[in-house]
């Protein structure tokens, strides 16, 4: 079971309080998270990654185990706390700073 | 008695006001999709209770919403989550926040490229919905002018939205260039007697028509003048801010142009100033009298570096004649020390007996006159700043 922490906005849009949690099947990737949230989550398509290209918005960021994997490759294995759910996969917004 | 419905969008999310048919006491709904830019909320014209949102954000990209009871709940229209995102064939279903510009062979042109800041070519990127306009006839069909400019349409209540991609291909989409706020298709008007007719209009590109639902389009801009490009009266890349029309006469069309105003009388072919003796003539707002078409409004601002109005003062205009001849409108309106500006698709008029006229400003205060102008008198004062403002008449 894998963990996704969504940030505030995405948390409303998608109904959910905390946590989000995921069955995945196959590699644990940033493709197969963000694939399996969508599936669960129709309205977040688009939110996260854009459309078409695929490739995150730019103003997000994807953490986990005290690491930014945001520029990792989309089909790169995540850590396995990650996979095994010991860890979540963090989505974070960018601080808009001001 | 009748009731009013003035739908708000704003910088950090939307607001419904309302009144009975006196329009004196207000009740403020809200805030709806708190934090999120709300540039439109608008309601089908043959099902009120039927309301549309652009909820958009630069983190989080488009979404749309909608209501079927009058906004008291919302919804994605798109696929329902535990459903299944696709059909058996691998297509995906409804994703209502999907705007993918048409590239496809058989309906799209390459339309790659438009003209950037520094008169390069740059590629179309889908950035958000400036504005939506249902069918007049159909609840369940919605057009969405979306930046970078270009026309969507979605005909099964806003699950999948499609480009008529021949607006963008007709030919003068590579000479569009964005105006200093992006480049924005920010007014749809809908022909009331002849439904293949449609206008656009685009900031900085100019007005369009169709006559045939959309399938072809031309540029109607002769007459525009604009000094800031190079060839004054280019065929496109005027910064066209805002058209209106009054449905008994879809024929005749007044702009606000980002200087001079303007109109029409024969569905955009030509075009004649009617500044007339208006303070400045830029500006962003104008419309027309919801029962006498001759008479309209706008607010002029004092220029495009000062985005306030001139002198301090927040001034409706209003013209009995057409334009050319108008009369400032203050009563009720601060006329000392006011900064404000007022957007696009922040003004709105309701078809009671009395017209009832509405704006909202920058600096987040919605006014409303009860009698088409003569005095006015502010709805609620401390919005975040208003993106846009619709108004509906409920029985």
């Amino acid at each position: 079971m894998i963990r996704v922490v969504l940030p505030y906005h995405l948390r409303t849009l998608a109904h959910v309080g905390g946590e989000v949690s995921l069955d995945i099947e196959g590699p644990v990737t940033q493709r197969s998270i963000l694939d399996a949230l969508e599936a669960r989550y129709p309205m977040l398509s688009g939110t996260i990654r854009d459309h078409v290209t695929q490739q995150r918005r730019p103003f997000l960021r994807f953490f986990a185990c005290g690491e930014d994997l945001s520029f990792e490759l989309p089909d790169a294995p995540l850590p396995d706390t990650v996979a095994s759910g010991k860890e979540p996969f963090l989505i974070i917004g960018a601080i808009a700073g001001g | 008695m009748s009731k009013v419905r003035v739908l708000v969008g704003t910088r950090k999310g939307a607001f419904i006001l309302t009144s009975d048919g006196k329009r004196a006491k207000w009740d403020v709904d809200g805030p709806h999709f708190g934090g999120w830019e709300i540039y439109h909320v608008k309601g089908s014209p043959v099902d009120p209770n039927r309301l549309y949102v652009s909820q958009t954000s630069g983190w989080f990209g488009q979404i749309i919403q909608r209501s079927d009871d009058g906004g008291r709940t919302w919804f994605q229209p798109g696929t329902k989550p535990g459903e299944p995102t696709k059909t058996p064939e691998g297509m995906p279903m409804g994703e209502s926040n999907k705007f993918v510009y048409d590239t496809s062979p058989g309906t799209g042109k390459p339309l790659t490229t438009h003209q950037w800041y520094d008169g390069s070519q740059h590629p179309w990127e889908f950035k958000r919905v400036w504005h939506l306009e249902p069918s007049l006839t159909d609840p369940d069909t919605i057009y969405a002018g979306v930046e970078d400019a270009a026309l969507f349409r979605t005909t099964d209540g806003g699950q999948t939205w499609h480009e008529l991609a021949e607006l963008r291909g007709h030919g003068t989409g590579p000479k569009w260039a964005p105006g200093a706020g992006g480049m924005g298709l920010h007014t749809i008007l809908l022909d009331a007697k002849n439904h293949d007719r449609i206008y656009t209009a685009i900031s900085a590109a100019g007005v369009f028509r169709t006559d045939d639902a959309g399938r072809t389009w031309r540029p109607i801009n002769r007459g525009l003048v604009s000094q800031q490009i190079p060839d004054p009266n280019a065929e496109v890349g005027h910064c066209v801010h805002r058209i209106a029309m009054h449905r008994s006469r879809p024929d005749v069309l007044f702009m606000q142009k980002h200087w001079d105003v303007m109109r029409s009388d024969n569905g955009g072919e030509s075009w004649q100033e009617i500044s007339g003796n208006l303070p400045t003539d830029f500006g962003f707002v104008i419309d027309v009298h919801a029962h006498e078409p001759e008479t309209i409004y706008v607010v002029p601002i004092k220029s495009d570096s000062e985005h306030y109005p001139p002198d301090g003062k927040l001034r409706v205009y209003r013209s009995r004649t057409g334009g050319r001849e108008w009369e400032a409108l203050t009563k009720g309106l601060p006329q000392r020390n006011c900064y404000v500006d007022v957007l696009r698709d922040a003004m709105a008029v309701d078809s009671l007996d009395k017209c009832g006229v509405y704006f909202g400003t920058t600096g987040g205060q919605v006014y409303a006159s009860a009698d088409a102008g003569d005095t006015w008198a502010p709805i609620v004062r401390d919005l975040p700043g208003v993106l846009s403002v619709e108004v509906q008449v409920l029985p």
